[in-house]
This record gives structure tokens, sequence and C-alpha cells, in this order.
């Protein structure tokens, strides 16, 4: 019951927010442009892919970050109400969600859904909305990890780029150094660990341009093509919302504010 | 009403509390008092829940308040520096905190009224000077009428006229027999408004007498040369 009241007032003081209402309209402008400048709505997906992956992260973790650090004394408040403490860090979790989730469903979905349509729309809106929850959830991790707003910030853009540029790098050097050997099986186990990769992959495999992937695509196909994996990739994402999350909450309920 | 048992704690190396013991009965209107950094407001985090003691216990109402959260009902809290979602209204805070606490009836809205609140329960948060700010914190401290009243620097920021309404507050609530925790460096404010008082010095409780004793024992008639005194002079337990 409570965990909803608290829910509410986030997500009421959030949408509010300027950076929030910026990026609704940051999404739109581009998915709306993308869609506009291509004819065809299958290459549109995949440049707003390529967009979203890098925005939505970037946004997601950051926000979460700043607005945790900056909501301490209301935190601080909310603890020395009759208010169990796991509920107040799921209300901010799930407020932080549901409101950076909803930016993206107006910004992006909305021109996702009227210009292409069908289930590859579906596929991208929730692949979408399962990315904000992961970075949301990290972000979450990033603020409880460090008391200094600085460093957590630090680590919050460290994190992202990490994921969104160097780990793409360190994948290509492996790729290179061992060419020689069959890794490409491994490959699918190390895409496990970035969530980014993980949505790319499952919804390039989606769009019938997997040729493009060439020897190791066909592997990811035979593997997060059928029904199997793409539950498998579902799944992974899932816990790529749940460690980070459960890490932090277990951390939030021992911590001294 | 809240009974502190041997606690301690400490922020790394840093030995905040050492094995404080102290007994507080409903009725009574206590002044928190010590230097900076000596471990008051740590002590009243722990009675709050919001820090975790390595040890030692604190029963409220004779129940063990660690992993509890209902004996918070129970409190009213004033911090030192309320700060509140910036785009929500005075209005919206009010509600917000009602909502959460669960309790529509009863509430006890005087403070709202005398301190003018119901003239700009629209104004955003963020728009508030400090002392309003503090104004809305007191509100929300005596809105539910508990039992319990914990009061961190409250004055602090208020004008004379609203520091006058709050302790004029504080006194009528304290005579209904309600147990008020105050901390402040105000000690001449504290005069008129405390029963007892509990001097701390490096994270260890140094007394706990009734104000009128600690004047006799240190033969003054005011709180704040009674405290220079026990401060100067080491003679006083």
């Amino acid at each position: 019951m409570m965990f909803n009241k608290i829910q509410k007032f986030i997500v009421a003081d959030i949408l509010k927010n300027r950076i929030v209402l910026l990026y609704t309209l940051l999404l739109a402008v581009l998915s709306w442009s993308v869609f506009s400048l291509e004819d065809d709505s299958h290459k549109g997906v995949l440049t707003l892919l390529n967009i979203v992956l890098l925005t939505t992260p970037l946004v997601s973790i950051i926000f979460t970050t700043i607005y945790l650090y900056n909501s301490s004394e209301f935190i601080e408040l909310l603890l020395s109400q009759p208010i169990r403490r796991s509920k107040i860090w799921n209300g901010l979790f799930w407020g932080l969600f549901l409101s950076l989730g909803l930016a993206f469903l107006i910004g992006a979905g909305i021109p996702i859904f009227l210009f292409v349509g069908g289930p590859i729309a579906a596929i991208l809106i929730v692949m979408g909305c399962l990315i904000t929850a992961v970075f949301v959830a990290l972000g979450c991790l990033c603020t409880i990890l460090t008391r200094d707003k600085a460093r957590g910030i630090g680590i919050a853009i460290l994190l992202w780029l990490f994921f969104s540029l160097l780990f793409d790098g360190i994948v290509l050097f492996l790729l290179i150094q061992l060419s020689d050997y069959p890794i490409e099986k491994a490959m699918i186990g190390f895409t496990a660990l970035n969530p980014i990769d993980l949505a790319r992959i499952f919804i390039i495999l989606q769009l019938d341009v997997s040729a493009m992937l060439g020897y190791t695509g066909a592997i990811f196909k035979a593997f997060f093509g059928t029904g199997g994996g793409a539950l498998i990739g579902f799944f992974l994402l899932s816990l790529w919302v749940l460690i980070p999350y459960m890490i932090s909450l277990r951390q939030f309920v021992k911590k001294d504010l | 009403m809240i009974n502190i048992q041997h606690l301690s704690k400490s922020f790394g190396k840093l030995q905040v509390l050492r094995d404080v013991s102290l007994t507080c009965a409903s009725g009574q209107c206590i002044a928190l008092i010590g230097p900076n950094g000596c471990g008051k407001t740590t002590l009243i985090k722990c009675i709050l829940g919001m820090v975790i003691p390595n040890s030692g216990q604190i029963l409220f109402k004779d129940k063990n308040i660690a992993r509890d959260y209902q004996y918070r009902h129970e409190i009213g809290y004033m911090p030192q520096k309320g700060r509140y979602p910036d785009n929500m209204s005075i209005g919206q805070v009010i509600e917000m905190i009602k909502d959460i606490r669960g309790s529509k009836t009863g509430l006890d809205e005087s403070l709202i009224e005398a301190f003018g609140l119901n003239e700009i329960l629209d104004k955003k948060m963020s728009t508030l000077s400090g002392g309003t700010t503090q104004k809305v914190s007191a509100s929300l401290a005596f809105l539910f009428q508990p039992d319990v009243l914990i009061l961190d620097e409250p004055t602090a920021g208020l004008d004379p006229l609203a520091a006058e309404i709050l302790k004029d507050k504080i006194i009528r609530e304290n005579q209904q027999g309600k147990l008020i925790l105050i901390t402040s460096h105000l000690l001449s404010e504290l005069d008129e408004l405390v029963t007892h008082v509990v001097l701390m010095q490096d994270g260890q409780i140094r007394f706990h007498l009734p104000t009128s004793s600690l004047k006799e024992k240190t033969r003054t008639t005011n709180l704040a040369r009674a405290i220079t005194h026990v401060l100067k002079h080491d003679d006083v337990q």
C-alpha cells in the first residue's frame, strides 16, 4: 500500500522535471525525423535502435544517480516516517523507472508504433523499457556505492561508457586476437555480460538483417532467433535489472543515513 | 518511554558513540546539548532508525526498535535542515505525509494555521526561504500528535515571532505529558522550555539531570551559566 503512495509522489515529481521533458522531446524529435527521412521502416528501426541504445542508457543512469543524490534529504524525511526501508527504495526505483519508461513510451514509443507497427514495434518498445529498467537499477547501485555525489556520477558515466563503447572494443579485440579459434559460441556467453548488446542483438535478429553480422550472426540467429533463445535473452536482461537492484536494496536497508 | 542501552557506533575509525545509556520518560522535555561533533545528531538518528548502531539496543515503550518501523508512528521529527522535492507545493508535501502516515483524522493543524502556511499552500518548495521550510518541518512534526517529539535545532532560522509560536507549542505539548527531545546551541532559548538536561561530550553522556538540580549544583540561576560552569569545572557528574 504505502509503496504505491511513495511511487505515485515520485512519478508526479519526476514527470514535472525539465530534464525528463527534454528527454521525451529529444526522443520524439529523433524518432520522427528518422522515420520521416528513411523510406524503409526496417532501416529506420536500425538507425533509431543505435540512437536509442546510446541515449536511453545515458539518460537513465545519470538521471537516476543525480535524482537519488538530490533526494537524500527527502529520503531522510521518509525514513523518519513509519515506513519500511525496503519500501522507500522500492518506491524510488519504481518511481524512476515508471517516469523514465513513460518518457520513452511517449517520445519513441508512439512514432515506433505508428511507423513500424506489428511485433517488431512491440519488441523494440519492450526492449527500450527493459534497458531503461537496467540502467535505473545500475544508477541505484552507483548511488549506494559511495556517499560522494561527484564520485557517484563519475561511476555512472564510466559504467555507461564501458557498456556502450569500451565493451565493444574489448569484443573486437578478442575477436581479432582469437580469430584462429572457434569462439563464436563463447561470444554468446560474452554478450550476456553487456545489457546493451543483448538488446541490440535481440532486436537485430528480429529484423532479417542479421546476415550483416556474418558467421557470428548466423550462430546468434540460431541461438537467440529461436523461441527458447528469445526467452533466455529476455531472462538475461531481467537479471540485469534484478541483480544490481537487489544489491543496492540490501545495502540501502543497512545503510547509515 | 525511550530506553537506550549501551549504544556504540563508529563511522570507520571514528568512534561517535561510546557505550551510551539513557532513559527518557514521558513528560520530560530534554535538552540534548554538547559541543559540535559530540554525537548528538547520531544519537537522534539512532533513535529514528536512520543510523544503525554497532552494538547496544534502544527500547521504545519496552520494544526493541531494531528492524521495526511501526514505532515511528509515535514520533514526530523535525530535522535541522529539511529538504523536500522541489516540484511539490507546501500543500502537496503535507498531503503526502498525511497519506504516508495513513491518518486523516485526529490531526493537529494548529501550527500550520499559526505559521500562516494555509495562505501559501500553492507555493513550490523550491521557492521557499530557509525559515519557511523550517515552519513546514515543524508543522509536520506536530501534525500527527505523536507521543514523542524530536526536534533538531528547532528555532535556528526561524524569525523571532515564529520561534515564539514554536516555543509556546513545545511547552503546551510538554504539559500534556509528551516526551520532547531538543538539540540546540541557543541555551538561553532552552531555559524556559526544558525540564532536564543531557550533556554529551566525546560520544559519551556526561550527565542527565533535572534543570533545577543542575542549577543548584552549579549555584547558578540560568541554564547558559550552568552549562558554562560545567564546561569549565569538571565537578558535576
